[in-house]
C-alpha cells in the first residue's frame, strides 16, 4: 500500500464516516428495489392503458348524457330496466357460454385426433387447422357475411341445389344468433385445439400404460387420466376464451350489427351503439362495465381452482 | 399366480431394427426372474411385450397356460411397477392403490381391506391420504409396489424400479422387494441393468445382449460358470479380467497358458483334458479379481509367482483393488487391505487357476 501499511485479506478495515451507507443507498441496493425498478416500465404501461381507462370508464358511467352532472348508479338502473339491455345480457351470456363450450369440445376432439396422427402429417393438419385463427377476424367475418347473404350466398346456393328454399341466415333472430356463435366457434376452436394438444403431449405416456395395466379402457383413460391431468389447462383456456368471447365485437358488428331487432347484440356492440353511435358515452361506459362482475366472478373461481390443483399435483 | 412362457418372440421396429431376436424363456410359478443386460439389449422391450404394452412382431407369449399375444394389458391380469413410479398425481395414495380394483368393480369393503393390507406390508399406512407429490422417492416406489400388490395379479412386472433412487435407498428397497416376494410369492419378472440387483434378487437371472439371451441360470451358475465372455464380463463387480493368451505344452505332459513373455502359468491338471484341444491356439484367459492374490511365501504350493508393476491402488476398507496392465490390457486384483502395494512399484502376484476361464476369441464362448 502507498502509506506502507497493510491489511490482511478478508479483514475489513474499520468503517470511516464517509463510507457509511445512507438509508437511500441501502434502499437502492435491496433486491426488491431492483425488482421493482425492472418492473416499473410495465407497471407504467398497465397504469396508463389499463388502470386509468378502467377508472375513467367507472367515472364516465356515473355522469349524465351531457357529461355535466354526477348521476351515481342512475345509468346502471336505467339500463337494467330496458328490455333491449335485458336482451343484451341474455345474448351475451348465450353467445359466450355456448361458444366457449362448443370451442372447448371441438378443440378437445380435434386435439385428440391430432395427437394420434403420426409425426409429419400431424404438422400439416395442425397448420391447416390453425388457419382460421391466424386470418384477421374482421376479414374472415366479412367472408362469412357474404356466405350468409340471403340472395347470393354460398350456403343458400348449396341448399337450392338440393331443392331447399333460401334461409335468411342473418335476418331471423335465433338463426342469426346461431350464425354469430358458429363464426365465433370457427374462429376460436384452433386456439383450444393447440392448447389442448400441448397439454395432451405433456401427459406422461407411462400414466396411460399404468392405467391400461390397472384395467382402464379408452374412455376410462380419458376420464381418469387425461381430463384430470389437463384440468388446469382446460380451466385457463376456458377462462381466457370466456373473457375474449364476452368482449367480442368484430363478429357481431360485421355480421348483424346487433340485429335483427337487437337480438344479437352483445355488451361490446351495444356499448358501441349507445356510446359512440348515439352519443351517450356514459351509458355506453355503464353498459361495458356490466361485463366486469361476471368475468371477475368466473376468474376468481377458475384461478382459485388452478392454484389449488397446482399445489396438489406439481411434483 | 402363473407360469410365463416366451416362445421365439421377435420385436422388430419400423425400419427393420430388431430389438428382440427370437428369444425363448420359461418362467415357473412363484419364480423371481431378473432380466439383466446393458442398455438397448432388449430386456425392457421383452418385459413390455409380456405386459402387452408393446406388440409382438412374431412368436408367442403364454401366461397361465393361455396365449396372450392379442390380449390387451388390462385383461392379462398382470401388475407392473415402472421406473418413474407412474403414480397418478391427482389421486391420493389410497386412490392410486385402489384404482385398479375400482375399475374392476370390487366392493368398497374389499378394496379398503386389500389397500390396508398392502399398506401394512409396505409400511405406508400413514401415507394413505397424501398425494404423490408429498412423498419421497422411496415412498413413491412403495406406493407403486402397493398398487401392484393389491390387485393380487398372476404376474408382477418390474421395469428398473430402483433406478431413480439413491444408492442407500436402492439397497433398502431391494431388500423390501425380496421380502415382499417372499410374502406374496407371485411370479415376478424384474428388469434391471444393475447386475448386483439381479444377483441379489433373482431365483434365476436371464442375461441379455443385442436382443438375444446369452445365458439363463441361478446367480451362482452365472458367476461361476458363465457361458460367454459377455456374461463373464457383465456379472461380477469389479468385472472379470480378460487377457489374450496362448495354450502351449507345459512341464510333465501338462499345459501352460502363455499370457506374455514373462507370464507363463501352468493349467491345473484337472483342466488339462478340457483345454488340450486348444493347444497352440490363441485364446482369452478370464480371471476374476478375487482370484488374484498377493504372493506370500506361505502361499499355496504350486501357485506361480508373477511380478507386476502396480498402476493404481484403491483401498476400500474391507479390501483393496490394485490395478495393473498386462500387454496393454487392464487387470484388477482384489487383495488384502493390509497390502503394501504402491503405484509404480513391483508387486508379487499369484492366481487361483482352478477358477480360470478360457474363451474363444472370435465367438466369445467359454470352453
Amino acid at each position: 500500500m502507498v502509506d506502507g501499511t497493510s491489511v490482511p485479506i478478508g479483514v475489513t478495515a474499520p468503517r470511516s464516516k464517509a463510507g457509511r451507507k445512507t438509508t437511500m443507498q441501502k434502499f437502492a441496493q435491496r433486491r426488491s428495489t431492483t425488482g421493482f425498478l425492472l418492473c416499473l416500465p410495465l407497471i407504467l404501461l398497465i397504469a396508463c392503458f389499463v388502470i386509468y381507462p378502467a377508472f375513467y370508464a367507472i367515472y364516465l358511467s356515473m355522469l349524465n348524457k351531457k357529461m355535466t352532472a354526477f348521476v351515481g348508479l342512475g345509468n346502471f338502473e336505467f339500463l337494467l330496466k330496458r328490455h333491449t339491455f335485458q336482451l343484451v345480457i341474455f345474448q351475451s351470456c348465450l353467445f359466450a357460454i355456448t361458444s366457449v363450450v362448443l370451442k372447448a369440445l371441438l378443440g378437445f376432439t380435434l386435439a385428440h385426433l391430432m395427437h394420434n396422427i403420426p409425426g409429419k402429417n400431424q404438422k400439416i393438419w395442425r397448420g391447416l387447422l390453425l388457419v382460421p385463427w391466424v386470418i384477421p377476424l374482421a376479414l374472415s367475418t366479412l367472408t362469412w357475411w357474404w356466405m350468409f347473404d340471403p340472395s347470393y350466398s354460398a350456403f343458400n346456393w348449396v341448399l337450392n341445389q338440393f331443392g331447399f328454399a333460401n334461409v335468411p341466415w342473418l335476418g331471423v333472430g335465433w338463426i342469426a344468433r346461431f350464425c354469430t356463435i358458429a363464426v365465433n366457434v370457427w374462429f376460436g376452436t384452433p386456439f383450444f385445439m393447440i392448447m389442448y394438444l400441448a397439454a395432451l403431449k405433456s401427459v406422461p405416456e407411462q400414466l396411460y400404460e399404468a392405467a391400461a395395466i390397472d384395467g382402464a379402457h379408452g374412455i376410462q383413460k380419458l376420464i381418469f387420466v387425461t381430463l384430470p391431468m389437463m384440468r388446469n389447462i382446460i380451466a385457463i383456456t376456458v377462462l381466457f376464451s370466456l373473457i375474449t368471447t364476452f368482449a367480442d365485437f368484430d363478429i357481431v358488428r360485421i355480421l348483424t350489427a346487433g340485429g335483427p331487432q337487437d337480438m344479437t347484440h352483445v355488451f361490446a356492440t351495444y356499448a358501441f351503439q349507445v356510446g359512440i353511435q348515439s352519443g351517450d358515452i356514459p351509458l355506453g361506459a355503464a353498459d361495458s362495465l356490466f361485463m366486469f362482475p361476471i368475468l371477475a366472478f368466473a376468474a376468481f373461481f377458475v384461478l382459485r381452482g388452478v392454484t389449488q390443483r397446482t399445489k396438489e399435483i406439481a411434483a | 399366480m402363473a407360469e410365463v412362457s416366451v416362445r421365439k418372440v421377435v420385436k422388430e421396429y419400423d425400419g427393420g431394427v430388431q430389438a428382440v431376436k427370437g428369444i425363448d424363456l420359461d418362467i415357473a410359478d412363484h419364480e423371481f426372474v431378473v432380466l439383466v443386460g446393458p442398455s438397448g439389449c432388449g430386456k425392457s422391450t421383452t418385459l413390455r411385450m409380456i405386459a402387452g404394452l408393446e406388440e409382438i412382431t412374431s412368436g408367442e407369449i403364454w401366461i397361465d397356460g393361455d396365449v396372450v399375444n392379442d390380449v390387451p394389458p388390462r385383461d392379462r391380469d398382470i401388475a407392473m411397477v415402472f421406473q418413474n413410479y407412474a403414480l397418478y398425481p391427482h389421486m391420493s395414495v389410497f386412490d392410486n392403490m385402489a384404482f385398479g380394483l375400482k375399475l374392476r368393480k370390487f366392493p368398497k369393503d374389499e378394496i379398503k381391506r386389500r389397500v390396508d393390507e398392502a399398506a401394512r406390508i409396505l409400511d405406508i399406512v400413514p401415507l394413505l391420504d397424501r398425494k404423490p407429490r408429498a412423498l419421497s422417492g422411496g415412498q413413491r416406489q412403495r406406493v407403486a409396489m402397493g398398487r401392484a400388490i393389491v390387485r393380487n395379479p398372476k404376474v408382477f412386472l418390474f421395469d428398473e424400479p430402483l433406478s431413480n433412487l439413491d444408492a442407500k435407498l436402492r439397497v433398502q428397497m431391494r431388500t423390501e422387494i425380496k421380502k415382499v416376494h417372499q410374502t406374496v410369492r407371485t411370479t415376478t419378472v424384474y428388469v434391471t441393468h444393475d447386475q448386483i440387483e439381479a444377483m441379489t434378487l433373482a431365483d434365476r437371472v436371464v442375461v441379455m445382449n443385442h436382443g438375444v439371451i446369452e445365458q439363463v441360470g441361478t446367480p451362482n451358475d452365472l458367476y461361476h460358470h458363465p457361458a460367454t465372455r459377455f456374461v463373464a464380463g457383465f456379472i461380477g463387480s469389479p468385472a472379470m479380467n480378460f487377457m489374450p493368451c496362448r495354450v502351449q505344452d507345459g512341464a510333465n505332459g501338462g499345459l501352460d497358458v502363455r499370457v506374455s513373455d514373462s507370464i507363463i502359468v501352468p493349467i491345473p491338471p484337472a483342466r488339462v483334458d478340457r483345454y488340450g484341444k486348444f493347444k497352440g491356439k490363441n485364446m482369452v484367459l478370464g480371471l476374476r479379481p478375487e482370484h488374484l492374490f498377493e504372493y506370500h511365501e506361505q502361499g499355496k504350493p504350486g501357485w506361480s509367482r508373477v511380478e507386476m508393476l502396480v498402476d493404481v491402488v484403491e483401498p476400500m476398507g474391507m479390501e483393496t483393488m490394485v490395478h495393473y496392465f498386462v500387454d496393454g490390457a487392464p487387470i484388477c486384483a482384489r487383495v488384502d487391505p493390509a497390502t503394501h502395494a504402491a503405484p509404480g512399484e513391483m508387486m508379487p502376484l499369484t492366481a487361483d487357476l482352478n477358477q480360470m476361464h478360457l474363451m474363444e476369441p472370435d465367438t466369445g464362448k467359454v470352453v
